[in-house]
């Protein structure tokens, strides 16, 4: 066995999942998909002394769509929030984004909301969450509270969740039909972590983009919007090449990149420069990619 | 089975393994796969890398297919687990091992039972099985003798003979 000794807990509740994160707290770990956890538990780079396994807590597997949202719970699995996605239009950028997540067996078992709790810089989930603009819900002993994309991913590994609280579900608001959205990673191998990736959308009234969502992951230490190529793009004309273009290298100037000693600084601008021109390009046209 | 210090602790579990209940007291940190090759000598799910990147130990839980090296024993209480050897056994694997066979898609075999059972749970899927969608669904097993070539080939091979 190669994981270190861990006491192991599988509640039936929310309440009582809370109830054990509460008197663990930093010593605990909640495992819903397990797969980051997993490996890491087995390479030793965790070792809580608890696992609260969420799994056998049926509210957290729900997947609601109403008119206003997306909610996917906790348990959800990337396969089942990917099925559900490719079949419905307004999701397109959901399911173009979860298709790159690792492999079948993976995704048959991991879960968005596990790898947002993760908060690892380089997975599409968190991008995918900041891109639509989603909320985080949390939930503690002391009762539940929702947090905007915006303001949860601190830094790599690291969110605004507190030790007692574990993320219950994340909504991702419906986006209106004027909002056209393109995907892109580029990975060594088919379902390896990308080097870099982009989860864009536009707003376009009139022919007109009114708000810009460029965020990309695997280029800094959390999701990152290209803010400045986002303020170029507003109030332009999408299928204007020349507008596109200063998009793509005002990110390719101007976002924050986290170099690693494999890919400098800069090859990942170099790589978020060619990733913003090739998403534009593609949501020239209505209907985006 | 490693010695069990004071601060390892024991679940009871009873789980469907290939259609059979099994019932056993397991550490809590011992893998799913672990358990079904070491305790009870299903030897067919191989332990390649054992964090969930090489696809050897791909086993088939409540239908689907996942890790065995990332999934615990004790989370598979009451759950039903179909191994090679239950797929063999059923019949359910025998177009795609009949193709492996006629193609030579195996040469060392050890990634062969992840492939099997991965390809299957796609060709049952019902996506369209064309060359680069086979390449994507096995793209996280991987096979270090046959470049993927035959395996691609002896899977769209199966595709097409079930089709028939």
């Amino acid at each position: 066995m190669k994981p270190a000794p861990f006491a192991y807990h599988a509640p039936d509740s929310l309440d009582e999942a809370l109830a054990l994160l509460e008197a663990h707290g930093e010593d605990a770990q909640i495992l819903a998909g397990g797969q980051s956890l997993m490996p890491m538990l087995a390479l030793r780079m965790a070792a809580p002394a608890c696992l609260i396994d969420i799994n056998r807590i049926a509210s957290l597997r729900r997947l609601e769509e109403t008119d206003e949202a997306l909610r996917v719970g906790a348990c959800v699995r990337h396969a089942e929030l990917l099925r559900h996605a490719a079949s419905v239009p307004h999701w397109s950028l959901v399911a173009a984004c979860l298709r790159e997540v690792a492999h079948p067996g993976i995704r048959n078992r991991g879960t968005p909301c596990g790898s947002i709790a993760l908060a690892d810089p380089a997975a599409e989930a968190p991008a995918l969450a900041v891109a639509l603009d989603a909320s985080i819900h949390l939930a503690s002993r002391r009762g539940e509270r929702r947090i905007a994309v915006g303001d949860f991913f601190l830094g790599i590994y690291e969110t605004a969740r507190e030790a007692d609280e574990m993320i219950v579900a994340v909504s991702f608001p419906r986006p209106g039909a004027d909002w056209r959205f393109g995907f892109e990673e580029i990975a060594r191998r088919r379902g390896d972590y990308a080097l870099a990736g982009l989860c864009a959308g536009l707003k376009v009234v009139d022919g007109r983009i009114e708000q810009a969502r460029l965020v990309f992951f695997g280029v800094g230490d959390r999701p990152m919007r290209a803010d400045e190529a986002e303020a170029i793009l507003c109030g332009g004309d999408p299928a204007d090449a020349q507008l596109r273009a200063r998009a793509a290298e005002a990110a390719m100037a101007r976002i924050e990149v986290s170099g690693s000693a494999e890919y400098g600084v800069a090859y990942k601008r170099h790589l978020a420069g060619v990733l913003t021109g090739r998403v534009l390009a593609r949501l020239a046209e209505a209907g985006g990619a | 089975m490693a010695d069990p210090g004071e601060d390892e602790s024991f679940r009871d579990i009873t789980v469907r393994v290939n259609g059979e209940s099994v019932r056993a007291r397991i550490p809590v940190r011992l893998s799913l796969v672990d358990w079904l090759r070491d305790h009870l000598g299903l030897t067919g799910s191989h332990v390649g890398c054992e964090h969930g990147v090489c696809g050897a130990c791909t086993v088939v839980v409540d239908g689907t297919c996942l890790r065995g090296c990332l999934m615990l024993a004790v989370q598979a209480d009451g759950a039903s687990v179909e191994t090679i050897e239950g797929a063999t056994q059923s019949g359910r694997l025998r177009a795609l091992q009949e193709a492996f066979y006629a193609r030579a898609a195996l040469q060392c075999g050890f990634c062969t039972p992840g492939m099997l059972l991965t390809a299957a749970e796609f060709l049952e899927g019902g996506e369209a099985p064309d060359r680069d969608a086979i390449r994507e669904a096995l793209s996280g097993n991987y096979c270090r003798c046959t470049g993927y070539e035959a395996i691609v080939d002896a899977v769209a091979a199966a595709a097409h003979s079930r089709e028939r």
